[in-house]
């Protein structure tokens, strides 16, 4: 295609099962930015030491013709096991952790675990001038946490990007 | 006999390059690859190519793979000898030819360290290669051997690097045969979604303006998708075209061929794919050569697509019926379903489509003007093609002008005998390609057709060419210009000629005798016939130095963003058609 902004463009959540060896990440993330795709977030890990599987998720966006060749291109690498695109194939799961630091005390202070509590949030860190949160959810939720943090004393994030599953009973 | 489990790395590699039946290796020594190269001296079953330049080397192993349908291999050494492979590999990766590149590394120990000679290959091979792999453990070396020949050939053909650590290689192992080898992940579908093919022929019979656009694939997928092509042809009675990849794949002499397709294609191949109804698109990817501005390609057309890789449909051009598969599979399904279910083309339409391209053919699009003063570029060609067609030459070409006039003036009835460089477009491809092809085909006649300037990217191999007694005949089309790049300039740029003339060039004639070949300069068209004789007739390496018109350019042509209904037949058309401006950006 051409490169210019296009309409109409979607949001992706990609699970791509892969053998552990090394290189493999660099491979998948070399394809997204030598070709010009966004990756929103991307995570990795094992999830069958004994058969050497990881499962990459990747979250990406674009038109449905680019969206088809995201897919296409992982396809093509030689250690991919497995393309699903769990936005497509649907109902799936999606769920990102975060931990959250914020640093303040008196009313601000009491103000932040008051939050925690309503977005069932745990605090796994504290000293007398701070907490660090721990979230789950999806990431719109874990966006709006971050936002009521924010003046409250949000000094610090990390966020594990989106792991997904699809729904029912079937494997990837 | 030495036992299985008691040889060091480098008797692995040798014995399983032997299992994979690599008969020659293209290569250049260095500290990384010594123990490789003292087993190489040990031995007399696999013949090794000492080219003078690794980029050379990866080309030969193109120009052998591309004329034999084998897989190419090449050894080269760490740090600069992978660097200055790479860009064969990724000349390889988009003419997609199957290659095997192996290349040396610093010690295990070592690597990450800033050795010496050290580069982190697999990393900067990564996207320049189909697969590539970083052997840490002799036992494994076997096994990714023949994983890599397999990946190499398997699907749609690519170049795959094996980097290989000096103590990897020196390392006591186990070896394994390649029939123990299965590979986990890629299978590549060759067999084509059956009702995908219906779909395609049932659209094939109802067309009335169709066109068959073949391409590079049909060649690689091998003789009988060759064949099957051929008799597609045939059986529909349709017009094709063919790529620059493709030349080759159904014969140039078939009366229904309209010449190659894209931006320096004919006159009524472009029109034809601009002007039909059904456009079946046969192991070719809709690339920008060939498409022109996309959103003006082909517009009236239903479109199918053949190819084996996935990612091919839909990148460039939205397709109607994509078919994954393997060409000759699925040929020779598409072949099958035709007749089973009985299926007739529209006499009566192809019969006015063809008058219709019959016209556009009668604007001879190829013409030029003659000239008994100065060589036409054109000429030099057309002579070289009747000189030696009785011969059956392989021709290679480097790229700019002269690659595109020898494309539209040579006529290929044969797969296998057009070595050039289409996707990346690499000068200094043609001298070592030819050298390749003639390494596989010793007796036969090669001819890289050159420009006076790509020839001297890899000059050095004339050596190589001296070494190893390799006849390879130099055809330079001498215009002192980048011709490309003064084209480009002259339609686009104002005429001014930034940096493409030459003033300086080696003397050919006495640059052959150096390298202890022969040559011999000619600037006038009645000494051009003659001149070729004693080319073909002379034994061993020759350079012929054509001068020609300086002036001359590649006609017809798309200029860049144009439609293929956009197209310059000639200098008279310069003036009235101006690029676009959306044109200039594209290259």
């Amino acid at each position: 295609m051409t490169g210019k902004h296009q309409p109409h463009t979607h949001r992706h959540t990609i699970a791509v099962l892969v053998d552990n060896e090394p290189g493999v990440l660099a491979r998948v993330i070399g394809l997204f930015s030598g070709r010009g795709y966004n990756i929103e977030s991307l995570t990795v890990a094992e999830v069958a030491a004994r058969d050497n599987l990881s499962r990459i998720t990747v979250v990406t966006s674009g038109t449905a013709q680019i969206i088809e060749q995201i897919k296409a291109q992982l396809s093509r690498l030689v250690p991919v096991h497995k393309v699903v695109d769990l936005t497509n194939e649907g109902p799936a799961v999606e769920r990102e952790l975060a931990l959250v630091k914020v640093a303040g005390i008196g009313e601000k202070r009491v103000e932040s675990l008051r939050i925690a509590g309503i977005f069932r949030a745990h605090t796994v860190d504290s000293t007398n001038e701070s907490f660090v949160f721990e979230i789950v959810g999806r990431s719109d939720k874990i966006d709006a946490f971050i936002n009521l943090m924010e003046p409250l004393g949000l000094v610090d994030v990390s966020r594990t990007g989106v792991v997904a599953i699809a729904r029912g009973t079937q494997p990837l | 006999m030495s036992h299985d489990h008691d040889l060091n790395g480098a008797e692995i590699l040798l014995k399983a390059l032997a299992d994979q039946g690599v008969e020659v290796v293209f290569g250049y020594p260095g500290g990384a690859v010594l123990p490789i190269y003292d087993e190489i001296f040990k031995q007399n079953r696999l013949r090794h190519i000492l080219v003078r330049h690794e980029q050379a080397a990866v080309h030969a192993a193109e120009g052998y793979a591309r004329a034999t349908g084998k897989v190419g291999a090449v050894l080269v050494t760490s740090g600069p000898g992978s660097t200055n492979a790479v860009t064969g590999l990724l000349d390889a990766m988009l003419d997609s030819t199957p290659m095997v590149c192996m290349t040396g590394q610093v010690p295990t120990s070592l690597i990450g360290n800033d050795a010496f000679q050290e580069a982190d290959t697999t990393g900067i091979t990564r996207p320049c290669s189909k697969h590539n792999y970083l052997v840490k453990d002799v036992n494994d070396l076997a096994r990714v051997i023949h994983e890599a020949f397999y990946v190499a050939k398997s699907g749609r053909p690519g170049p795959v690097v094996v980097d290989l650590p000096k103590d990897v290689v020196t390392a006591k192992g186990r070896y394994i045969g390649p029939d123990k080898v299965r590979h986990k992940t890629y299978k590549p579908k060759v067999k084509g979604d059956i009702a995908a093919i219906e779909a395609a022929v049932e659209l094939m019979a109802q067309a009335k303006k169709p066109i068959l656009y073949l391409g590079g694939g049909v060649i690689n997928s091998g003789l009988e998708a060759v064949a099957l092509a051929t008799k597609l042809v045939k059986m529909t009675g349709f017009p094709f075209t063919q790529t620059l990849m493709g030349l080759g794949a159904v014969p140039a002499s078939n009366p229904q061929y309209l010449g190659m397709v894209g931006m320096h294609g004919t006159f009524e191949a472009n029109l034809a794919m601009h002007d039909c109804d059904v456009m079946v698109c046969i192991g070719a990817r809709f690339d920008d050569r060939v498409t022109g501005k996309t959103s003006t390609f082909s517009p009236k057309s239903k479109k199918i697509h053949i190819d084996i890789d996935p990612s091919s449909i839909n990148k460039n051009v939205v397709v109607d019926i994509p078919v994954v598969g393997d060409v000759g599979h699925v040929l020779e399904d598409m072949i099958r379903v035709w007749k089973a279910k009985q299926l007739h083309v529209d006499e009566k339409a192809l019969k006015s489509w063809w008058r219709e391209i019959d016209g556009w053919r009668a604007k001879d699009c190829l013409r030029y003007t003659k000239s008994k003063k100065v060589i036409k570029p054109q000429y030099a060609i057309e002579r070289l093609y009747e000189l030696t067609r009785d011969k059956d030459p392989i021709i290679a070409t480097e790229v700019g002008q002269h690659q595109m006039w020898a494309a539209q003036f040579s006529k290929f009835d044969q797969p296998r005998h057009w070595l050039s460089s289409g996707g990346l477009g690499t000068m200094g491809f043609g001298l070592p390609a030819a050298m390749g092809a003639q390494v596989a085909f010793p007796e036969k006649l090669v001819i890289d057709i050159a420009g006076e300037s790509s020839i001297q990217m890899n000059i050095q191999e004339l050596a190589t060419l001296a070494q190893e007694r390799l006849p390879v005949k130099i055809f330079i089309m001498n215009n002192q210009y980048l011709g490309m790049v003064r084209q480009w300039q002259e339609l686009l740029h104002g005429g001014r000629y930034a940096e493409s003339h030459m003033d300086v060039h080696p003397d050919f004639v006495k640059l052959a005798e150096a390298y202890g070949a022969k040559g011999r300069r000619v600037d006038k068209p009645a000494d051009l016939d003659a001149a070729i004789m004693e080319m073909i007739e002379t034994p061993g390496a020759f350079i012929l130095d054509v001068r020609t018109d300086a002036s001359e350019n590649v006609f017809p042509m798309i200029p860049p963003g144009a439609a293929h209904n956009e197209m310059l037949l000639g200098p008279e058309d310069e003036a009235e058609k101006p690029s676009s401006e959306d044109g200039m950006v594209l290259v």
